[in-house]
């Protein structure tokens, strides 16, 4: 039983719950642990820190502690001085900056095509009815089973890479923008018809500028499913790129190479997600909802 | 008007005649589901009536228009422009010069006291300040008819007796063409010249009428005997067609 528990059971007053509606010094848990209540800053960054510190600990613990061979588990700092040779001798920044490029040409062609015609198809029944049935379809195919077709069409260089992207970002990208702007209310769309608007200045200064918001989270959540599909096409076949190097490793047994690797692209992704939650927050100061 | 549904069609309104007189105001009560908004929404255009029509000064109604202000019971602001921008966006869809927008946007920002607001944004108002940006906005394309569907609905009792106080002061200084949709029938007496009274299903005027307090009123008017009478009388109207058996609805 914790002390807030405790305490109430004590004095049962009418009205008198634990959480947030007790205002005496609340316990530990009625502090930390109350559904939806906020906790102060430095707690939040404390715990931020220390999630890290106990994986990296769990896994010093294997490794230094001799319960995995090295050859399957290899300690992090093992794998923190390979980065380092990979970046500084093997011009492992090659391939990071091929697996970025097509990332960013994939990703920014998905988001070209994929935001205005999603706009489109939750905006006008007509363009719905066409577009939705048919991306819906593709939408199930894994875009990672399209990769031997692509090989066969593009061969094994950037063009391919960025096609596998492209087909498994653009079609759930489209679709979720579409949801995006068929939930914008209906009454925004009726006042500004009641003040004058034309249907096209209704779709150009309402429905679209209303979107931005909900486009930009879902590109955020896009920019993850291209990073995933990019490495898994960089396994298949590559010459360049963090998957290849990933896969070279392992070809030759070096562990540590390969969770040095796994680290890159998730210290890559963090950075990404980091700009996209900025970019939010200097673009819409006036949502609701900052960052998240 | 009548309405289709999955079950069939429902016929919302019947036989309904509205006549406003120029710089008037109009308040049009019944319990919920008579159709009053509906009303409302038909006289912005922004739904088509299956029979019948509406004029504004004589021309007939074919959409909606910036001759008709609406007002809405949610915030409607635009969020992602500042309170004076969402003041500027009807003067601005007619392609009125930058000076003029200004002009207008700061004179009823004045009236609406939220001049220092102008550059916030909704998101940092009370709900009483949206609604008070959201008439300015209505109020800035200089309309003939100003539409007010239960404008207030959303405010708790004291910003919305200070809404109705502000409401009617702004009424006396533009003489605006009002109808003004609510459940309050209070409020509905104390803003309106004349009160539409509505029976439900299908939507019928059931009586107007016709409210004889002196302008400008103010809150001592609220605890006047006539004022208790006029409210007795309305409330007898909607509880007698409440209590009545409802009839069947009747295809159109």
């Amino acid at each position: 039983m914790s002390t807030a528990e405790r305490r109430n059971a004590e004095s049962p007053a009418p009205g008198d719950r634990p959480g947030a509606g007790d205002w005496r010094r609340p316990g530990f848990l009625a502090r930390y642990l109350t559904p939806k209540e906020p906790i102060p800053r430095k707690v939040a960054a404390a715990l931020a820190v220390s999630s890290f510190v106990v994986v990296i600990g769990i896994w010093s613990i294997l490794s230094y502690g001799g319960l995995v061979r090295p050859y399957f588990l290899p300690g992090p700092w093992k794998v923190a001085t390979t980065l380092y040779t990979m970046f500084a001798d093997e011009g492992f920044a090659h391939d990071v900056w091929a697996s970025f490029f097509r990332i960013g040409v994939g990703f920014l062609l998905s988001a070209a095509i994929g935001i205005p015609l999603g706009i489109a198809i939750g905006s006008f029944r007509a363009v719905q009815a066409f577009f939705e049935p048919i991306i819906a379809a593709v939408r199930y195919m894994p875009a990672s089973a399209f990769i031997p077709l692509l090989i066969i069409w593009f061969g094994i260089a950037d063009t391919e890479k960025i096609a596998v992207i492209y087909i498994g970002v653009f079609f759930p990208l489209t679709l979720m923008v579409a949801d995006v702007s068929a939930n914008i209310p209906k009454e925004l769309l009726n006042i500004a018809y009641t003040l004058g608007a034309s249907r096209w200045q209704v779709f150009r200064r309402v429905l679209v500028p209303a979107s931005w918001p909900g486009v930009l989270d879902n590109l955020r959540i896009g920019l993850g499913w291209a990073w995933t599909y990019l490495i898994v096409a960089e396994l298949v076949a590559a010459s360049t790129g963090i998957g290849h190097v990933i896969l070279t490793a392992s070809r030759f047994f070096q562990t540590e190479k390969i969770i040095a690797g796994i680290v890159t692209i998730g210290a890559l992704g963090l950075l990404t997600d980091a700009f996209f939650r900025w970019l939010y927050r200097v673009l819409f100061p006036y949502a609701e909802r900052l960052g998240r | 008007m009548v309405f289709e549904t999955r079950g069939g069609e429902v016929q919302a309104l019947d036989d309904v005649t509205v006549e406003i007189d120029d710089a008037h105001f109009v308040c049009i009560v019944g319990a919920s589901g008579c159709g009053k908004s509906t009303l409302l929404n038909i006289m912005a255009g922004l739904i088509r009536p299956t029979a019948g029509t509406i004029e504004v000064g004589g021309r007939p109604v074919e959409g909606p228009g910036a001759d008709r202000g609406m007002v809405f019971q949610s915030y409607t602001l635009f969020p992602w422009l500042k309170v004076r921008e969402n003041v500027e966006f009807g003067p601005a869809l007619k392609g009125a010069s930058k000076e003029e927008r200004r002009r207008t946007a700061d004179r009823l920002l004045e009236e609406m006291g939220l001049v220092e607001f102008a550059r916030a944004y909704p998101r940092e108002l009370s709900g009483g300040m949206k609604q008070r940006v959201a008439i300015a906005r209505a109020l800035a394309n200089d309309p003939q008819v100003l539409l007010m569907d239960e404008p207030f609905g959303a405010l708790d009792a004291l910003t919305r007796a200070g809404a109705q106080r502000f409401l009617t002061e702004i009424w006396e200084q533009h003489r605006r063409t009002i109808a003004f949709v609510t459940h309050d029938i209070d409020e509905a007496i104390y803003l309106g010249d004349t009160v539409y009274v509505m029976s439900r299903r299908p939507g019928r005027i059931r009586e107007v009428v016709q409210v004889d307090i002196s302008r400008p009123r103010s809150l001592d008017d609220i605890g006047t005997p006539r004022f208790a009478e006029l409210k007795h009388h309305i409330l007898s109207l909607i509880f007698e067609d409440l209590d009545a058996p409802a009839e069947p609805a009747s295809a159109a």
